[in-house]
């Protein structure tokens, strides 16, 4: 049932869906083509439902599985600085998470549902947040090239049919562009820093370049679910434009940074107006989101543990509310 | 050193290593609302450590900044209270910790904005609306967890038990300290207690936790003296920039 | 892995940005009670001063109109166009009206 306190179905939901269907469908996709929103209330086709748990809710894992490969160099920031907006940038992205959550929730979905199954290895989240951050450099590196990424594929989706979806993505937007800089801002420094640093900027980019084209998805002739969401407006750019995109943004950004990306076949080409570059290993992919990837098990272990280990707060603080209502209830007696 | 450098590094000190505990949180709370909480907390702390240690380096005048404070100094040489050092363990002893911590900064930023040293007032200004908010959270879970359920209440208990002997250094007072009384800079530390046990009692009340009973151990880690734990904490802390010396991040 | 049976209550937040403003309904969070809501809500959206007030109200106590009513509940207004001082044609001569 809905969650969001709107507890109880329209009554467009409620009616023969057999009768109604054909007509409730085209006045549906008619809203959405004139770019209305959709809100939590409104009638939705079942699939254009569940599409949108999906693939919010994995948005939202993300976000919070995201928090660890950043959050493990926070007792170690080698300036106190940095530490102050690595701990504030790694506080955003559970903040992003709790938005994205909250927005799957007014599809009727309860939170507790969402990270069970995450738990349960059931739901996906990002391919990128499986790869390990060895040095600070990666800090840097996920911050430049894995938050531009998002940025990419978050900007379109301020426009998403689907009103809280919507009204998320604006509010993460707006923060995530700070991420994106002090990432850069990062790796500017090593740059231009000692040839060990250097060294180590060069390193993290050769590990972060291809995962973040990864992050695009699968390419749009194999991409199972684009048409669809494109109609629905779910979705407004195909993986291969916004790919495209990513690349001729960030190939200049690392040149200014004197640093070189890892693709020997990345070459300009003037007649196109953009850059070409070279295959991507979609065997890695693959083998990433089948939870085979470096860091899979670790990254669910921690979540898992956070959860078990959390369980008696989270009763405690239920059992708590209890026992006030009661004794509330039983002084106005 | 003098009296007045080493009063302000003790405070500085105290705010940064709680704010290294608190960071190791980050990603791992029970709820996500608390990782944000958390967080919060961490960054306060460490707001209020990077001012106090820019401070304490212009007292010393030798053109130390807060990152050679914080990254180039050995154990012997940090200066906090030996309560912050200790192990986050489980949700309940972070609480604690940190209510324990609370309840006097909150006490001493209050008294330091009457401190003849007009930058320490400034910064306890700052400090103590934080620090407000820090209290009303701690003690907020102090009685969730206290007065929660059967395991909550043992855990409480437990964590308590454990850190309540490293609450004897906080009221504790040497020449240094006596120094700041002196002129005017800080009140003494025994001069905190009754307010902080009292407010401490109430929330232990609420939170139906027993205070233990007083032990005698004293404490050094405003001496430098510390338990083994802040090796590690420091270990991890400086590692990466002791590794790069000289180098700018 | 699930305990949804002691799933937090939802509640929503509305945030007064400014003083002069309205609240402003921001989205939602998870607490146990009233106390916790106001500092969760704090912490998830108010760190860039976004916020003078802030509002918490249990999700289950919201009622809401239903969409399907839309027609109904909203429609009769719209042909009520003497409600808006736009439908009045006054004399340009007669100033300040």
């Amino acid at each position: 049932m809905y969650t969001q306190g709107l507890d109880s179905l329209g009554r467009d939901c409620l009616r023969d869906e057999t009768q109604d269907a054909g007509a409730l469908e085209r006045r549906f996709q008619a809203r959405v083509d004139a770019e209305e929103k959709i809100e939590p209330k409104d009638w939705m086709p079942d699939a254009y439902r569940r599409t949108l748990v999906r693939q919010v809710s994995q948005h939202a894992h993300s976000e919070v599985v995201g928090m660890l490969p950043e959050g493990n160099w926070i007792t170690r920031a080698p300036s106190l600085l940095r530490k102050a907006i690595l701990i504030a940038k790694v506080q955003d992205e559970g903040g992003h998470g709790a938005y994205l959550y909250s927005a799957t929730e007014t599809l009727g979905v309860a939170r507790d549902e969402l990270i069970g199954q995450l738990l349960d290895g059931k739901a996906k989240y990002s391919s990128i947040f499986n790869y390990p951050t060895p040095t600070w450099a990666d800090v840097g590196a996920i911050g430049w090239l894995v938050d531009s990424a998002a940025i990419m594929n978050q900007i379109p989706l301020c426009r998403c049919s689907y009103g809280p979806y919507a009204r998320a993505m604006v509010r993460i937007c707006k923060e995530e562009s700070f991420h994106q800089r002090q990432g850069y801002d990062i790796m500017l420094r090593l740059a231009r820093g000692t040839p060990a640093q250097k060294d180590m900027a060069q390193q993290a980019l050769n590990r972060w370049w291809w995962p973040s084209l990864m992050m695009f998805g699968p390419p749009d002739a194999e991409s199972t679910h684009g048409a669809q969401s494109m109609r629905w407006k779910i979705k407004r750019f195909s993986n291969d434009e916004l790919r495209q995109k990513f690349v001729d943004f960030a190939v200049p950004q690392a040149g200014f940074l004197e640093l070189t990306v890892p693709d020997p076949q990345l070459r300009w080409d003037e007649a196109a107006g953009r850059y070409r570059f070279g295959p991507i290993d979609w065997n890695e992919f693959d083998q990433v989101l089948k939870g085979h990837g470096p860091c899979n098990r670790e990254r669910l272990e921690a979540r898992r543990k956070a959860h078990e280990e959390g369980r008696w707060v989270r009763e405690a603080a239920v059992a708590h509310a209890a026992k006030q209502a009661a004794r509330k209830n039983s002084r106005a007696a | 050193m003098t009296p007045h450098f080493r009063y302000v590094l003790r405070l500085a000190d105290t705010s940064l290593v709680l704010a290294q505990r608190l960071g190791e949180w980050v990603g791992h709370a029970p709820v996500l609302e608390e990782d944000l909480s958390l967080a919060n907390l961490s960054l306060d702390l460490l707001g209020q450590a990077r001012m106090l240690l820019a401070y304490a380096g212009e007292l010393e005048g030798q053109g130390r900044d807060e990152d050679e404070l914080a990254y180039l100094r050995e154990e012997s040489q940090y200066l906090n209270l030996t309560l912050v050092e200790q192990p986050n363990g489980d949700f309940g002893q972070t609480v604690v910790r940190q209510f324990l911590i609370d309840a006097w900064q909150l006490e001493l930023y209050e008294r330091l904005q009457q401190s003849k040293d007009a930058r320490l007032a400034e910064i306890a200004a700052r400090a103590v609306k934080e620090t407000r908010y820090h209290l009303r959270y701690s003690a907020g879970w102090m009685v969730r967890l206290g007065d929660g359920t059967a395991e909550s209440h043992g855990r409480m208990q437990a964590a308590l038990n454990r850190l309540w002997p490293f609450t004897n250094e906080l009221f504790a007072a040497d020449e240094a300290d006596r120094a700041m009384t002196e002129s005017g800079i800080a009140p003494a530390p025994g001069t905190l207690q009754s307010a902080w046990s009292a407010r401490v009692a109430a929330v232990l009340e609420e939170a139906t936790l027993t205070q233990p009973q007083a032990t005698p151990f004293p404490w050094f880690g405003r001496q430098g003296r510390h338990s083994e734990h802040l090796g590690y904490i420091l270990a991890e802390m400086q590692s990466l920039h002791r590794a790069h010396p000289g180098a700018s991040w | 892995m699930t305990d949804s049976s002691r799933d937090w209550p939802l509640y929503e937040i509305f945030i007064r940005a400014r003083s002069g403003l309205d609240h402003k309904h921001v989205g939602s969070l998870h607490a146990t009670d009233a106390r916790m809501a106001i500092e969760h809500a704090r912490d998830l959206y108010t760190r860039r001063q976004e916020g003078v007030s802030i509002w918490a109200v249990r999700s289950s106590d919201i009622v809401a109109s239903d969409p399907a009513e839309a027609d109904e509940l909203f429609e009769p207004a719209r042909d009520k166009v003497y409600r808006h001082p736009t439908f009045y044609d006054i004399p340009d001569e007669v100033k300040t009206l």
